[in-house]
């Protein structure tokens, strides 16, 4: 099920849950890394089951952005964080969060593929035993699951065991991509996912997004606006005010692209600058 | 490595006699260290394998080692080499581990620490002998054992170690862990499946060169597990290394020159031994895992 | 494991940091004790007795350490001034004349004279060297046989170190020194040597310092007198074999005294580690 600009409900495995305005509530996040402030008070909110794009020039806290989402902020000491984001009931901010489950809720996936260098099926089912109990055939049911969802059983299932490194761009990226929807995650956020893959396997990914919309939100950075216009539901603009990152304009995909407030944005999208 | 330049080349030019005086000097040092490790083998080989024997190996010392054989030498050596191995391996490990985890947290303490494992790797062997003695045998009452010999290698071998295994850990791209981080996975599992696989060659590696030098350390054990020749009943008796015992029959045996020889030669092929496993082990290790030139994943972001 | 994965890893957590912590602290450890052990030294026998002593006659509380300082220092230094040019000879052999297959055993072979225990060497060097030296001057038993048997011991260190330092310089640069018809000399004068300097002082410094603190061979070969040596033919006595042979029978301020030996051993080792990182330092900034 597709949603336009505005949700009025999100679907997940085929039934509809409450309808929900706004998955994502951003409240004047900022972040620091030391002393340098990357990301200042940046307010959004975002619809559920969605594609929301994420575009701006390089250096603008796009990514910093992603990180807050999933607490992988965390790994840096210097890295300081203000403000808060609600996911439903859950504050991401909040410091006694179970950040492992909130890592499995909302899941990544980087800009270079990065399976582990084990087999193809460890490589999913790691993450499943660690999150979960499961019987071993449990396991390889879910495994197989994951890889039809993202297209590539039928390129492995003969070799399962095999080291996913010889895997090619495109497949490994995929396999990414299984790893996280195994956990059954709400989100996933993906940093220029196609940005280091030929363009044969963009085209791939891009219509595994497409399938993937109608049961996670999905937050994708990324340069290509072309792409940002063809995929995405949502889109949210970054640019660097003041040497650090500030959203300037977020709002439906049509409205950014063809009409929109910010003279910036205006500029951007219609490739003046930037 | 550097090219092999062509034979023409290497005499073209007006610098030909140059290139003839770094020619005559590489060939005479290679004379001369052919010479040296002849002068060194030979003897070794040839009076040495005389007094080898299944017996020799077997029987202990007699006569204060004029007679008899190595035996409980053996076995106390093993278990010296044992205690100190069993010791500083979860010890490095655990503080390379730490090494990759504080690098991001305090990088500059990480530096100063560094600095001191370097310092303490060039401490002669000496003063880790009395600093084994002063505080295994006397302060801690463990007296002259192959506890306090082992517990003083493993002291000795200690900053060797973490330094091999942090740079092999260090080896593993920090892409993995930002992976396996965002999926939420424990940090004993991102070390048991991602990290130590990948850092088993160093593993080893760091392994055999603990027990190399485990095994040719005389001076830290001179005062701290003995000089008895007996067979030990526990790690709390005194022991005799093997190379102590070569040290002994050398300078305060007069006529054991035989043993000497033999002992040696035993000291030598058991680290030929443990060489060529190494060798072995690295060479089966790089077979099993893939060719990882088809991932390559930067070091840092 | 799933259940209590986070109470794992904070118990992980904890070992791992008490397992680093524990073998960091070994080494202020040493430093305390060996300071401590020195310090009756100092109490029981005054600054003024060892500094001013006439000679090393510890059962009377004289402790002169200066002609074991000397000992240590000549044959250290002499062992790295026979090993430099053999080394660096070796170097230019296995990197620019030598073929593939030579090279492959001359690395091995070398490789396994480092790991060779040093009683080994000593013994070599009290059956072989010491009588071959005797035949021109008695006794055998010589600084000379230290420096050369030293030399001999730090030589593949060396080697093999210089050998690493080519290997790591950058293909491009070789390339270039090629495609320009340079020929050996200049190769080596205008892209090798500039690139191992500070790698020179590196092994330098980390093979004297394993000269300094070489015990065993040293022992066995040196003649153990405590003298100012006159020619090279002296026997002399170092400060690690002085701790070696009189520590079994060493009482009170005895002991101390030579406790206050390892500390000038520690002294001089870092000493000597220091001037290689200046070295090391010095080169890369002439570099960068």
């Amino acid at each position: 099920m597709k949603n336009g600009a505005g949700a009025d409900a999100y679907c997940r495995d085929g039934f509809c849950v409450l309808p929900s305005r706004s998955f994502l509530e951003v409240q004047k996040l900022s972040v620091w890394y030391g002393e340098r402030q990357v990301l200042k008070e940046v307010h959004a909110s975002f619809s559920a089951c969605s594609i929301v794009a994420l575009i701006g020039p390089s250096g603008c806290g796009k990514t910093t952005f992603l990180s807050t989402l999933n607490r992988l902020t965390d790994l840096y000491p210097s890295c300081r964080v203000t403000g808060s984001i609600r996911m439903g009931d859950l504050s991401i901010l909040e410091p006694k969060l179970d950040v492992r489950r909130l890592r499995k809720r909302v899941g990544m996936v980087f800009q270079k593929p990065n399976p582990f260098p084990l087999s193809i099926y460890r490589n999913i089912a790691w993450p499943l035993s660690e999150h979960q109990r499961l019987r071993k055939d449990e396991i390889a049911y879910r495994v197989e699951l994951a890889l039809r969802d993202v297209g590539l059983w039928e390129e492995v299932k003969d070799r399962l065991h095999h080291s996913a490194l010889q895997l090619s761009g495109g497949q490994q990226q995929r396999l990414c991509i299984a790893r996280c929807i195994a956990l059954e995650p709400e989100v996933i956020l993906l940093d220029e996912p196609c940005s280091a893959l030929d363009p044969l396997a963009t085209e791939t990914i891009e219509g595994l997004l497409q399938k993937l919309r109608s049961r996670y939100h999905l937050m994708v950075v990324t340069h290509n606006l072309a792409q940002a216009r063809r995929l995405a539901d949502e889109v949210a603009v970054f640019w660097v005010v003041e040497g650090c990152g500030r959203l300037i304009e977020n709002g439906p995909t049509e409205r950014i692209f063809l009409d929109p407030i910010e003279p910036r944005t205006r500029a951007y999208v219609s490739g003046l600058i930037g | 490595m550097l090219e092999r330049l062509p034979v023409l080349q290497r005499w073209v030019g007006d610098t030909r006699l140059l290139t003839g005086v770094y020619w005559g000097l590489a060939w005479g040092s290679l004379g001369l260290l052919g010479y040296w490790v002849m002068q060194l083998g030979l003897p070794i080989f040839r009076e040495g394998w005389v007094g080898i024997s299944w017996g020799f190996l077997a029987e202990e010392p007699l006569r204060s080692g004029r007679a008899g054989g190595i035996g409980s030498i053996l076995l106390a050596t093993a278990w010296i080499v044992g205690i100190c191995l069993m010791t500083a391996l979860p010890l490095s490990l655990g503080t390379a581990i730490l090494f990759r985890q504080f690098q991001r947290e305090a990088p500059r303490l990480i530096v100063l620490i560094r600095h001191c494992l370097d310092v303490l790797a060039g401490v002669p062997s000496i003063v880790f002998g009395l600093f084994g003695y002063a505080f295994f045998c006397q302060f801690m009452g463990l007296g002259f054992s192959i506890l306090a010999g082992g517990l003083t290698l493993a002291c000795m071998i200690l900053p060797v170690m973490i330094r091999v295994l942090e740079e092999s850990l260090a080896a593993v791209p920090l892409a993995y862990e930002w992976g396996a981080v965002s999926l939420g996975l424990s940090r004993v599992g991102i070390l048991l499946n991602l990290l130590l696989p990948r850092a088993l060659p160093g593993l080893i590696g760091a392994i055999i060169i603990g027990l190399g030098r485990a095994f040719a350390e005389t001076a830290a054990l001179l005062f701290t597990s003995g000089y008895v020749d007996r067979w030990p009943q526990s790690v709390m008796d005194s022991g005799r290394a093997l190379s102590v015992h070569v040290y002994d029959l050398t300078m305060n045996v007069p006529g054991g020159e035989r043993s000497a020889y033999a002992s040696a030669l035993a000291l030598v092929l058991t680290l030929l031994i443990i060489n060529t496993i190494a060798l072995a082990c690295l060479h089966i290790l790089q077979r099993r895992t893939p060719a990882n030139a088809a991932l390559s994943l930067g070091r840092s972001r | 494991m799933f259940l209590s994965s986070s109470l794992v890893d904070r118990i992980f957590g904890w070992i791992v940091r008490g397992a680093g912590w524990l073998s960091v602290s070994i080494l202020g450890l040493i430093t305390w004790f060996v300071a401590w052990e020195s310090l009756p030294l100092f109490q029981k026998v005054g600054w003024r007795e060892v500094f001013g002593a006439k000679a090393w006659y510890p059962l009377e509380g004289a402790f002169q350490y200066g002609p074991m300082v000397l000992g240590s220092v000549l044959s250290a230094f002499g062992a790295v001034m026979i090993a430099v040019p053999i080394a660096f000879g070796l170097s230019l052999g296995l990197h620019f004349f030598w073929s593939r297959a030579l090279v492959g055993v001359i690395r091995q072979i070398l490789g396994l004279l480092v790991g060779l225990p040093s009683v080994v060497y000593g013994f070599w060097g009290l059956v072989t060297l010491v009588p071959w030296i005797n035949q021109w001057q008695s006794p055998g038993t010589s600084l000379l046989a230290a420096i050369l048997l030293l030399g001999g011991m730090i030589l593949p260190t060396m080697t093999l170190m210089l050998d690493q330092s080519y290997a790591r310089i950058d293909r491009s640069a070789v390339l270039a020194a090629h495609a320009l018809g340079l020929d050996m000399p200049r190769t080596f004068a205008c892209v090798v040597l500039p690139h191992t300097r500070p790698a020179l002082g590196a092994a330098i410094s980390i093979s004297l310092g394993r000269a300094l603190g070489e015990t065993m061979a040293v022992i066995m070969v040196a003649g153990n007198i405590v003298q100012v040596p006159s020619t090279v033919f002296d026997p002399v006595r170092t400060l690690t074999a002085n701790i070696a042979l009189e520590m079994a029978y060493a009482m009170d301020q005895h002991k101390a005294a030579l406790f206050f030996g390892a500390f000038l051993l520690v002294v001089l080792n870092s000493l000597v580690m220091v001037g290689g990182w200046l070295t090391r330092r010095a080169g890369e900034g002439v570099h960068a």
